[in-house]
């Protein structure tokens, strides 16, 4: 009950907020929330950490990039075969990697994103360094126009909120019961008869698929779609956003993604723009020391301690 | 004829870097039975079970069911065809309900256990089967409590109810009343006695007190080997037994007596 109206809520500012804040800075944000979300299903979820998902973040963005350039599809299409494009990159990942463990897995998805990255930085349809610039946002459906950064918000916001729900629905479903049931006790899962690598496997497919939907979505943001998206910095800061906010916890990759592009926005402007790392490096360390949960998982905490 | 026999094991050898640890067992484990497998500590047993179920591969030998050859076989799909087992520490999911554990297993038969776009509410149609397993079990009261919570004779009773969810055909449990207090033991050894009907169990037991009450028939294993089967008068007064196992058994039998005598002379002087 409580968390519906929270939701409403939520949904309600976000619709207000391009009144009072950029929208390009906003839609940015929604990108990586959603990206965050992504990549909290597989860690938060399953309980595997992958070090790979930029590699699905990118392979969104340079698919839709290329066909908007390209093809002369309408943007949401072109975000739909960047993200199957991405699904299916992570179809494939996802059978090489769910069979290892802890820090097998996230070294097997860090080495085939890394696979990933010298490819297209080959690639000539890319643009190598330079990246793939000056992408059309089109208009969706055919009749409104992107370029209109109020619409382009809104956009995204609709995408964000059908992948956050997808999120949530795929958490509270019949097969979200079985991956729970996985993290919790996964030996005693086979003995059920559950092919838990199967679950695994599907979990990581739709994770990566959302990583490329949030990553088709922000190239049409910023026109652009560059290498920063598939190196694995990007599969490190979504790490940092989802364990700021809190793992495990629906909204916190949200906030997480809140907090670290707020950030590095303001940082990166002022004088202590060299320092970012620096910064995020410590902010990293306190959460892991002081607030496991992060910032959800502690407000969460508190909820429980003083009206639970 | 391997038709009277649910479970065969046939020359089954498991070697860890060149100790072995299950050493050419011929186990056979007939239909309806209660089958207790016993021996000392570090004999084999939950090896034996482990490699039953496949969760450890076979160095050599052959496992059938009913007759099949299973032994190439995933533990999953072991699980699939109705041989499923407990494990010697309580296997449950700790942060779901008690209800929810024993869904878990009911909803692999549904077909729709991939289904991430439907909500969880369609699991709503197996509480009542659900609850029916938790009352056969005692659990009725518990449903809604989170499992973390639970004693642990009340864990090891959601695990049987769990696995009974999944009706096997076969089913084995590594060493059910382990760690539990007289009460318990007694109330899962009936738990065990009223499931065991239309099914086979084999059973890991260092309760021989359990085993006698229980057991059909009993495998004794001793590093790895088989040492004696056959009922329990029977491997009760087997010489070798008492010397391998019985030692451990006297002494708590040893130690009940004590206990009984000391109660004794509490009561004395109290009169
Ligand atoms: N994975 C493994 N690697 C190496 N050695 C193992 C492994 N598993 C079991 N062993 C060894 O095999 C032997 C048999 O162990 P097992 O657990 O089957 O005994 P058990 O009969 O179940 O004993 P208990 O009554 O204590 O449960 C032991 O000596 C044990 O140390
Ligand atoms: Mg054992």
């Amino acid at each position: 009950m409580k968390l519906n109206k929270l939701y409403v809520v939520l949904v309600l500012l976000a619709v207000v907020a391009p009144f009072f804040l950029y929208p390009v800075f906003l839609a940015k944000l929604l990108c990586f929330a959603l990206f965050a979300c992504a990549f909290n299903l597989m860690l938060g979820y399953v309980g595997l950490l992958s070090f790979g998902h930029a590699a699905f973040l990118g392979t969104g963005g340079y698919i839709t990039g290329w066909l908007m350039m390209n093809s002369g599809l309408t943007p949401e299409l072109a975000v739909i075969l960047g993200t199957v494009a991405a699904g299916a990159l992570g179809a494939v990942f996802g059978k090489l990697s769910v069979k290892r463990e802890g820090i097998y897995f996230a070294m097997v998805t860090l080495a085939l994103a890394q696979l990933v990255f010298f490819l297209y930085l080959q690639a000539p349809f890319t643009g190598g360094e330079d990246g793939m610039q000056g992408v059309s946002r089109g208009e969706l459906f055919g009749f409104i126009d992107l370029t209109d950064n109020l619409n382009m918000y809104y956009f995204v916001l609709a995408v964000f909120l059908f992948g956050f729900w997808l999120v949530h629905r795929t958490i509270h479903s019949p097969f979200g019961q079985i991956l729970k049931a996985i993290r919790e006790n996964e030996p005693r899962a086979v003995s059920l008869g559950y092919e838990v690598n199967n679950y695994k496997w599907v979990a990581f497919t739709i994770s990566a698929a959302l990583a490329g939907l949030a990553g088709s979505t922000k190239t049409l943001v910023f026109q652009l779609a560059s290498l920063t998206d598939v190196h694995w910095h990007m599969s490190g800061e979504v790490v940092l956003m989802t364990l700021v906010g809190g793992v495990g916890t629906i909204l916190g990759p949200v906030v997480g993604a809140g907090v670290i592009v707020t950030m590095q926005n303001y940082l990166s402007g002022g004088e202590l723009g060299n320092y970012v790392h620096i910064i995020m490096g410590f902010i990293f360390v306190i959460c892991v020391l002081a607030f496991r949960s992060g910032i959800v998982g502690e407000l969460q905490k508190v909820w429980k301690r003083n009206f639970g | 004829m391997s038709a009277d026999y649910v479970l065969e094991t046939r020359n089954l050898i498991k070697e860890f870097k060149g100790f072995t640890a299950v050493d050419d067992v011929n186990l056979q484990v007939a239909r309806g039975h209660i089958h207790a497998l016993i021996g000392p500590n570090g004999a084999g047993k939950t090896t034996v079970f482990n490699l039953l179920t496949k969760f450890l591969i076979p160095t050599s030998g052959q496992i059938l069911f009913n007759g099949d050859d299973i032994t190439a076989m995933k533990p999953a799909a072991i699980a699939r065809k109705g041989v499923v087992r407990s494990f010697q520490i309580s296997a449950v999911f700790p942060h779901l309900s008690v209800l929810e554990n024993v869904r878990v297993a009911l909803q692999r038969k549904e077909g729709h256990s991939f289904h991430f776009w439907r909500s969880q509410k369609v699991l709503d149609r197996l509480n009542e089967r659900a609850y029916e397993l938790l009352a056969s079990v005692g659990l009725a009261d518990f449903a809604e409590a989170q499992t973390v919570d639970l004693s642990y004779g009340r864990k090891r009773a959601l695990e049987i109810a769990t696995t009974l969810a999944l009706e096997p055909e076969l089913m084995l449990l590594d060493e059910p009343t382990q760690g539990m207090g007289h009460e318990d033991v007694g109330l899962v050894a009936d738990l065990i006695k009223k499931v065991s009907k239309g099914r086979t169990i084999l059973m890991v037991e260092h309760n021989l007190h359990v085993v006698s009450k229980l057991a059909d028939r009993i495998t004794v294993l001793q590093r790895g080997s088989i040492l004696t089967e056959g009922d329990y008068s029977t491997v009760s007064a087997d010489p070798r037994v008492r010397e391998a196992y019985m030692g451990t058994a006297a002494s708590e039998e040893q130690d009940r007596a004590d206990e009984q005598a000391a109660m004794e002379v509490v009561e004395e002087a109290r009169g």
